[in-house]
């Protein structure tokens, strides 16, 4: 049985905005061969389950429609892990300097 | 509900929907069949530096500081010829409410749009502008949209523009997200149909005289701090904006001698409609990208006629790569305390390499900074390309590739800059021009001034480029 998700509650909705094979003319073969996808943020209009389509209200107060893919949609980017490549860089030029703040 | 009317219909409308939605009746400024009154277009927006301030202000933009970085100037003295290597100044333009110089740009539009009665406004950008017209929007009480390629077929998000995305949610602004490619253009134009908003572009005149501002006032800090004006100032180019209002501000300042530079990071042989390129740059501006199109023809943006006109103003245009500007931006953060970036970056790594061609007691100025975040930082970009299969190890800058390997140079000598032909640009820019009138009735004294104007040149050279043009097509 699907889970409801609440009037209200803060949600993303996708939708396909032009199918693969319909894109623009100039983009290139691989763009071509996927669709034109468009995320939105927004609160949910009506109790709705994960993948019916529903109405949103945006933050500017618009309303949008599209399937139900997310329910208070994560940030999820970061920084990640540190890069070897750039560790030993500061070392690397104070030693040129002189060393005299805790390089070499 | 955006993008319910056909592909076609909207594009058909575009005129009518552009004219609405930036109210300029671009029409009124056409002078030839190429030919349109720039100076009239930039000076009918009634501000000059002293009310583009006033407005700017009163939302705590600008004002910048401006910040010598001694050790870098001497990092850089330590390479150069005996005698060599100027003195390096950053425009700290992280200062700004949303973190970049983009609220300069975005300031008169939003005051504009709240002045004329729109409700709302809209930009169609990917990167800090965005934030920063949510940003301006937030204080004017005004509704904000922003359309942003976001995320690639395997829904895999560009982490720089992920961070906008946050922070244009962030200022209450609706953001659209889409996947990969130029059609972008079509949801934009729905969304000024559909809700009457102001268009907020890049390239209206509002946008570039906005920066001019930026130009005025590092010329009077550099005057205030050293007693001349800057020699060279560099600026980070992608669309042509940040050139243009900082070249026009700077000669404003009587700065007349000061050379400008443009600089972008090298993703030759990258596809800026590939999906499948799209998490393989690790920049999401200021790269050749942007740069050449836009260089070579301004008129391709989403406003009749681009404000940003930067083949006009590029005393030089060079180019660095993107393992360059990691370096560097590693570099900044510790020898100068200052964590920033990734755009102004690329100006610095251009500095880096131009400073040591220049005397001692010579000044150049990186014109911005940008904040730094998750997301917006070397960190996050390398992580990213590693996973997306871009090799990243230390060596020859000069074995970067764009999309395959990104090489951070093994010692601050490696940074070189590569100078853009710029003849090569003036001939493709008028080549541009031509293709864009073919079959029109032909080309008036003015056409030829305005083509003279546009390259730098004369109209004698443009006769021969048009001549030469008709001779190869």
């Amino acid at each position: 049985m699907a889970e409801y998700i609440e009037k209200g509650t803060w949600v993303e909705i996708h939708r396909i905005v032009l199918p693969a094979g319909q894109r623009a003319s100039q983009v290139p073969g691989e763009t071509q061969q996927v669709p034109l996808e468009m995320r939105v943020k927004g609160f949910l209009a009506e109790r709705s389950s994960l993948g019916d389509e529903v109405e949103i209200v945006t933050s500017v107060g618009r309303r949008l429609r599209g399937m139900l893919t997310d329910v208070n949609p994560a940030y999820t980017h970061s920084f990640g892990s540190p890069v070897p490549e750039l560790l030993m860089i500061g070392r690397e030029v104070r030693t040129i300097l002189g060393g005299t703040r805790g390089g070499g | 509900m955006t993008a319910a009317l056909s592909y076609e219909a909207v594009l058909a409308d575009r005129d009518a929907i552009m004219r609405a939605s930036v109210g300029i009746d671009y029409q009124q400024y056409v002078t030839g069949v190429l030919a349109f009154d720039y100076e009239r277009l930039l000076a009918d927006t009634g501000y000059d530096i002293q009310r583009t301030q006033d407005v700017q202000s009163r939302t705590g933009v600008g004002n910048t500081p401006l910040i010598e970085l001694h050790h870098i100037t001497s990092l850089v003295r330590f390479l150069a010829a005996p005698g060599k290597g100027a003195r390096i100044f950053v425009k700290d333009e992280a200062a700004n409410p949303s973190g970049s110089f983009k609220d300069r740009r975005a300031s008169l539009s939003v005051y504009e749009a709240k002045r004329r009665g729109y409700e709302g406004v809209v930009a169609a950008t990917s990167g800090n502008y965005g934030a920063a017209v949510a940003s301006q929007a937030a204080k004017a009480g005004m509704r904000c949209i922003v359309v942003q390629e976001a995320f690639d077929s395997q829904g895999i998000a560009q982490p720089e523009i992920a961070e906008k995305t946050r922070a244009c949610e962030a200022y209450g602004a609706e953001v659209i997200r889409l996947s990969v490619g130029p059609e972008l253009f079509y949801v934009f134009l729905c969304v000024l149909k559909e809700t009457g908003y102001f268009n907020a572009s890049l390239y209206t005149p509002y946008s570039i005289v906005g920066i001019e501002t930026l130009g005025y006032e590092l010329a009077g800090q550099v005057q205030e701090q050293t007693g001349r004006f800057p020699d060279l100032v560099i600026a980070t180019h992608a669309g042509g904006g940040n050139v243009t209002g900082t070249a026009r501000g700077l000669r404003k300042a009587g700065a007349v001698d000061t050379k400008v530079v443009a600089a972008s990071v090298d993703l030759t042989g990258l596809h800026m409609a590939s999906d499948r390129d799209f998490n393989r740059k690790s920049f999401t501006t200021g790269h050749t990208g942007f740069s050449m199109p836009f260089t070579t023809w301004p008129d391709r943006a989403d406003v009749p006629r681009n404000a940003a006109r930067p083949l006009r103003y590029i005393d030089r245009f060079v180019t660095v790569t993107q393992g360059e500007v990691f370096y560097m931006t590693q570099v900044l953060a510790e020898l100068e305390g200052l964590e920033r970036g990734p755009a102004g970056n690329t100006s610095l790594a251009a500095a880096f390499s131009m400073a040591q061609e220049l005397d001692a007691d010579q000044i150049v100025v990186i014109q911005e900074t940008e904040y730094t975040g998750a997301g917006k930082h070397p960190l996050a970009q390398l992580n990213l390309a590693k996973q997306m299969g871009v090799e990243v190890r230390r060596g020859d800058p000069r074995d970067n590739k764009p999309g395959q390997r990104i090489v951070i140079p093994e010692h601050p000598s490696q940074i070189a800059v590569v100078d853009v032909d710029l003849e090569h640009v003036r001939r493709s820019y008028v080549r541009h021009a031509l293709e864009a009138v073919h079959g029109e009735q032909p080309m008036s004294e003015i056409d030829l001034d305005f083509l003279a104007a546009e390259t730098r040149s004369s109209r004698a050279y443009v006769k021969e480029a048009v001549n030469e043009w008709h001779r190869t097509t």
